[in-house]
């Protein structure tokens, strides 16, 4: 059920965050997984930063040794991948505010250009720690869509949270939806903004992963499992009714909290 | 509609139909879940001493309906935190069964204590996992270390203890022997069969562990068999398990001689909804075979041992 491919192109996107792209056949919806096999490493969910066509790719950021190494992969080597897994975001959007902090923007990016394709509005609202880190800036403007952006350090946009932006583009705009990955905290926060202004909030949420298959429990976020049930959650199935924002599990199912 | 009702080892369960060790069992809200969806039991995760993040991926390789291989490791959150989960699940009424391994006797028997503290119904021993170093298969394959286990366990709690037996063995029928002079009210059988993957491409063993545990359909007829030995071998009840996909996969297994039986890779093919299916297909398909009762049918495939309805039918 895996299929072994070679990478093709390897593309720091910044200086935290590395693409990965690879020939894979089946076809991938924004919002979906894949688990990526590095031999003699790791499996890794990865959301598809790149789904259309036969290249898929993955955008990964460095956090630790094992990410590092998957960054340090060269054009040429083999990876295995299974899937896609899990479930999609709805591409038929009118007017869409999409709001990404830090790698949030890596699955954010093909599900907004498969609303433009659609020939539906998006606005962004990309966070990042400094300026060189906003992710996929450039692709966001190319389909078309209206980037503010906000830094930790003021060294581009706003200074602070991309919160601040959210609530000055939903005072000043209106939306059928809000698309939001990043920190959960920061999920949280556009959530409530969402919820102010009547405005259906989406969130794509991460957890440790390791069958994918929904049996190992590894995923496991309240009621649900987010290898099956998610990636891809309404807002209001997970804020208040599950430890979202609060804790996820380790590998041990140990909770450890945000 | 038959009765699916059972009585095993002085347990009162709604359905036969329980949820297998090692899925949905890591956090209580899924145990919870597990058991909103009909199932009968609910087995945790099993839980060591410590905490233990389990081997890294890959850890499963799934052959589409036919079988599924794992070596997850053990990964649990450990006894000190695990507790918490346990509340979850019983708050939400969920019969919760408690599995845990250790590495000695001893560690069995300190484990049980623990967890029989968190309020479980009963206590199965993971005498059989194929693939971690120190425990499972390692402590639980011959007959005389599981009968010291099971003893030293049971002297230990007052719930129900049952012990979950390996299938690589030359003799499993014979740890089930061991299990029940240990004192255990009960044996499930079969854990998963030790096996491998191998990458062609790559050169080498998929699962990063390399050796694994296969487990679904392909297994069934192995823990049939497994079943069928046992019911021959001891008085206790049996808990058959192994690729039960369907009502009739379950029913091989009651008419081996299995008076209930766990579900596990089926949740993964078919989603947690396959235990109301199992449920209100093996009701119905007692009615259509002759069966009043679930507990009828069980060993009715043996020779002598032909159950009153099937003679009241004269088959």
């Amino acid at each position: 059920m895996r299929t072994d491919v070679r990478v093709t192109d390897v593309v720091r996107e910044t200086p935290s965050t590395v693409t990965l792209r690879f020939p894979y056949e089946p076809p991938i919806d924004p919002g979906q997984f894949v688990m990526i096999w590095l031999p003699g490493e790791d499996e890794l969910p990865m959301s598809v930063s790149y789904a259309g066509g036969v290249s898929k790719g993955v955008t990964i950021k460095g956090m630790g040794e094992t990410s590092r190494r998957f960054q340090s992969v060269r054009p040429g080597d083999w990876v295995g991948i299974r899937g896609p897994y899990g479930n999609r975001f709805d591409p038929t959007v009118r007017r869409l505010l999409v709001v990404a902090g830090g790698s949030g923007a890596a699955v954010l990016a093909p599900a907004a250009e498969a609303v433009r394709a659609r020939g539906g509005a998006v606005d962004v609202a990309l966070g990042a720690t400094t300026g060189p880190e906003l992710l996929f800036r450039d692709r966001f403007a190319a389909m078309g869509a209206a980037v503010e952006v906000a830094t930790d350090d003021g060294s581009e946009g706003t200074r602070g949270f991309v919160t601040e932006v959210v609530a000055r583009r939903l005072a000043a705009d209106r939306y059928d939806a809000v698309w939001t990955c990043g920190p959960e905290v920061m999920m949280e926060k556009v959530a409530r903004l969402g919820a102010a202004r009547g405005t259906p909030v989406v969130f794509a949420v991460e957890r440790h992963m390791k069958c994918a298959l929904g049996m190992c429990d590894a995923c496991a976020l309240g009621p649900y499992h987010v290898c099956v049930d998610g990636p891809v959650f309404p807002a209001e199935r997970l804020l208040g009714a599950t430890e979202f924002a609060r804790f996820h599990r380790d590998a041990s199912g140990r909770r450890r909290s945000f | 509609m038959a009765d699916l009702g059972v009585r095993i080892a002085g347990l009162e369960l709604r359905n036969p139909l329980w949820l297998a060790s090692g899925i949905w069992g890591e956090s209580g809200e899924s145990l919870a879940g597990a058991w909103r969806a009909g199932a009968g039991a609910v087995i945790t995760k099993s839980i060591g001493s410590s905490p233990r993040p389990g081997y890294p991926n890959p850890t499963v390789e799934s052959y589409e309906r036919w079988g599924m291989l794992n070596a997850m490791g053990l990964p649990n959150p450990g006894i000190e935190e695990y507790p918490r989960e346990i509340e979850t699940a019983r708050a939400a009424g969920a019969l919760v069964i408690g599995s845990v391994f250790g590495g000695t006797a001893e560690e069995f028997a300190a484990l049980a204590t623990r967890i029989e503290a968190a309020g479980v119904a009963a206590i199965e021993l993971n005498l059989s996992c194929p693939h971690a170093e120190g425990f499972g298969t390692e402590v639980g394959g011959t007959p005389e270390e599981v009968e010291q286990i099971v003893r030293a366990t049971v002297r230990s709690v007052r719930v129900p203890v049952i012990a979950k037996i390996t299938p690589n063995s030359a003799d499993p029928a014979g740890l089930a022997e061991a299990a029940e002079r240990g004192g255990a009210r009960a044996v499930s059988a079969i854990n998963t069969l030790r096996a491998m993957a191998i990458d062609l491409r790559l050169r080498r063993p998929v699962l990063s562990h390399g050796l694994g545990g296969l487990s679904g359909p392909a297994i069934r007829p192995v823990g049939v068999a497994c079943v069928w030995q046992i019911y021959d071998r001891v008085k206790i009840p049996i808990v058959g398990v192994g690729g039960i996909l369907t009502p009739d996969d379950a029913l091989e297994y009651v008419m081996a001689g299995a008076a209930a039986v766990e579900i596990g890779t089926a949740v993964a093919f078919d989603g947690i909804s396959v235990f109301a299916r199992l449920r209100d297909g093996l009701s119905r398909r007692l009615d259509e075979l002759g069966f009043a009762r679930l507990d009828e049918a069980v060993g009715a495939a043996h020779p002598g041992r032909r159950s009153a309805a099937a003679a009241a039918e004269g088959i």
